[in-house]
């Protein structure tokens, strides 16, 4: 079995299918949930029930929104160009997903284990403006190219600063492999010594997928609902999954980079018993928790302060941060020398 | 067998793309095809080997460059019948360039040799066979090659800089945001309160007063705070108006500071 699977073609390919079914399958029904999550936490968050009717505590209502959203008409404006007004959704979806193809879940257990993950993390996150900006110029409708363009400056924006920050956590980790990034955490999780950078990482995550306190790309009080106004049954439940599913994503890079991943926090006997994917998922959990607990507390930022936040205090403060972390692991001699 | 699959479909899509670039009608669909062409050129690179530079032909010119230029493009306002009509009178100049560039290239590529003794050049040769084609690179370039390294990003510097200079323009009437000044707005320098007669309306009060100096002044250090506030509160003993709503701030909407 094991040699039909790593040494004939039609093998490989299927192990493959398998391997991205074990993946997405979990992460769609994670998605369908968070969305039943958010609006359950906010509600308590708000002495509410939230939503309760279908099914137990209203379990149900993630298949009653998706039967929803899957049997409502597509309309689409007079004057869109229609092949980028449907593609703009596919690619944000797919975005959202293909990203996971590197996220390890336990020590070597990835899709693909190669040796710029990091990169690739950031490559594809940074082709999530793509879709966004897509949507808003297809359209055809001034709301919808506002909130596109709005939403291609921001993620463009704290992309830098999120880029600053990963550069400080591999310099101290020596190696583009998210693997070797996880596994240089062993000692001490980042989030400890470099626990600013983790606070910048997590508020640029914020911004970069366009979640409140950040989410003036949707603005509903001035641009409607930004550059998905337009859309309706499943291209907007495209955008909307595809929204979660980056949400999934963001908390999956902080929990690698800074929290080390599917590694317990002790290494002794009760939390060794407890298998490694098991707390990289409770760690994806806490992150969406806290981007939950931010939308319900905090309002929404001023365009104007958003920039000035992105450019004026992150991109510096990063900066500075990565060329002292660079001089203190040269001083101590802890800079790895460039592992193989 | 496989990777010249591989090759030959990244390379087919690469030119059809590079091809759709200067002959879609829309340029929005232009862009678009530069990036499918960035993705392809990403591709081959991968094939090659070379993972680390196809992330970063993906990150810088995937991520940013070509969002720039989207960016510009969608907001330009294309006329469609206008740019047909240029076609007859730009297209033999379009091709002259294109054909001397064709002919160039060709020049240069017949007259490409590789040095037959590249592989005795020891500091282009990764130390050993499972350094990663990162670290080979970060090897060579901050070694050998750091002064070239160092006066490209100087020049990338230079060109950030000129951007800026070239665009930041400090018009005295130019009404920018001045946070210091957000920060030390205080009530009575916005508001006054009047005891208003009953049944009389403000009209007679002089209705809303705009203070004349707010425009131009919105930027000068002394004009604002606590310290403007009580001079100007020194100088001008009476005050004819109702409310003073001075309009620079007003109309940004502040509410939130």
């Amino acid at each position: 079995m094991a040699d039909f699977f790593f040494h004939t073609v039609i093998g490989q390919i299927l192990l493959i299918v398998l391997e991205s079914l074990a993946v997405l399958v979990p992460l769609l029904l994670g998605v369908a949930y968070l969305t039943l999550a958010e609006r359950k936490v906010m509600a308590a968050m708000q002495l509410r029930k939230g939503p309760n009717v279908n099914g137990p505590f209203g379990v149900l209502q993630a298949f009653a929104d998706a039967i929803k959203m899957l049997t409502k008409e597509t309309v689409i404006p007079s004057g869109a160009n229609r092949m980028l007004f449907l593609f703009a959704p596919f690619l944000t979806f797919s975005l959202a997903m293909v990203a996971w193809a590197v996220i390890p879940t336990g020590n070597g257990l990835a899709i693909a284990n190669i040796n710029v993950g990091v990169l690739y993390l950031l490559a594809i996150s940074s082709l999530g403006v793509y879709g966004i900006l897509i949507a808003g110029w297809a359209s055809n409708s001034k709301y919808a190219f506002l909130g596109g363009l709005r939403s291609a400056a921001q993620m463009v924006s704290y992309e830098v600063s999120i880029g600053l920050v990963i550069v400080s956590v591999l310099l101290a980790v020596g190696s583009l492999n998210l693997n070797d990034i996880v596994l240089a955490q062993r000692h001490v999780w980042f989030c400890l010594p470099m626990f600013p950078m983790f606070i910048v990482f997590f508020i640029s995550a914020l911004a970069e997928t366009n979640r409140a306190p950040f989410d003036l790309p949707e603005g509903e009080s001035e641009l409607v609902a930004g550059f998905f106004v337009e859309y309706s049954a499943l291209a907007f439940g495209l955008f909307f999954l595809g929204e979660y599913a980056n949400m999934f994503l963001m908390s999956g890079m902080v929990s690698i980079l800074f929290l080390g991943g599917w590694l317990p926090p002790l290494g002794i006997a009760p939390f060794t018993w407890i298998p490694g994917p098991l707390w990289l998922i409770a760690k994806i959990l806490f992150c969406l928790f806290v981007f939950i607990w931010v939308r319900a507390t905090f309002p929404r930022y001023r365009y104007d302060q958003l920039m000035r936040l992105g450019w004026k205090v992150f991109l510096p403060f990063s900066l500075a941060w990565m060329v002292l972390s660079a001089g203190f692991l040269m001083v101590t001699g802890l800079l790895p020398g460039g592992a193989g | 067998m496989m990777t010249q699959i591989v090759f030959y479909v990244f390379a087919a899509v690469l030119v059809l793309s590079a091809t759709m670039v200067v002959c879609a009608r829309n340029p929005v669909h232009s862009v678009l095809f530069l990036i499918l062409a960035f993705f392809n050129a990403a591709g081959l690179f991968l094939i090659a080997g070379a993972e680390f530079l196809a992330m970063t032909l993906v990150i810088v010119y995937v991520g940013a460059v070509a969002v720039l230029f989207l960016f510009v493009v969608m907001m330009l306002d294309v006329r469609f019948a206008q740019m047909r009509e240029g076609v007859q009178r730009y297209a033999p100049i379009g091709a002259a360039v294109g054909g001397v560039l064709l002919v160039e290239l060709i020049m240069a590529f017949t007259h490409w040799r590789v040095a037959g003794n590249i592989g005795q050049i020891t500091h282009l040769v990764p130390s050993s066979p499972t350094r990663t084609n990162t670290a080979a690179l970060g090897d060579v370039l901050y070694t050998h090659y750091i002064f070239l390294f160092q006066t490209c990003a100087l020049v990338l510097l230079v060109a950030m800089i000129g951007a800026i200079v070239l665009t930041l323009r400090d018009r005295p009437t130019g009404r920018r945001q001045n946070i210091d000044r957000q920060h030390d707005r205080i009530p009575q320098e916005s508001l006054e309160m009047l005891q208003v007669p009953l049944g009389a309306g403000v009209a007679a009060q002089g209705g809303f007063l705009r203070p004349h100096d707010s425009y131009d002044v919105a930027a000068v250090p002394g004009t604002y705070g606590t310290e403007a506030w009580r001079a100007r509160e020194a100088a001008e003993q009476t005050q004819t108006a109702l409310v003073v709503i001075t309009p620079a701030q007003g109309a940004k909407g502040q509410d939130d500071e």
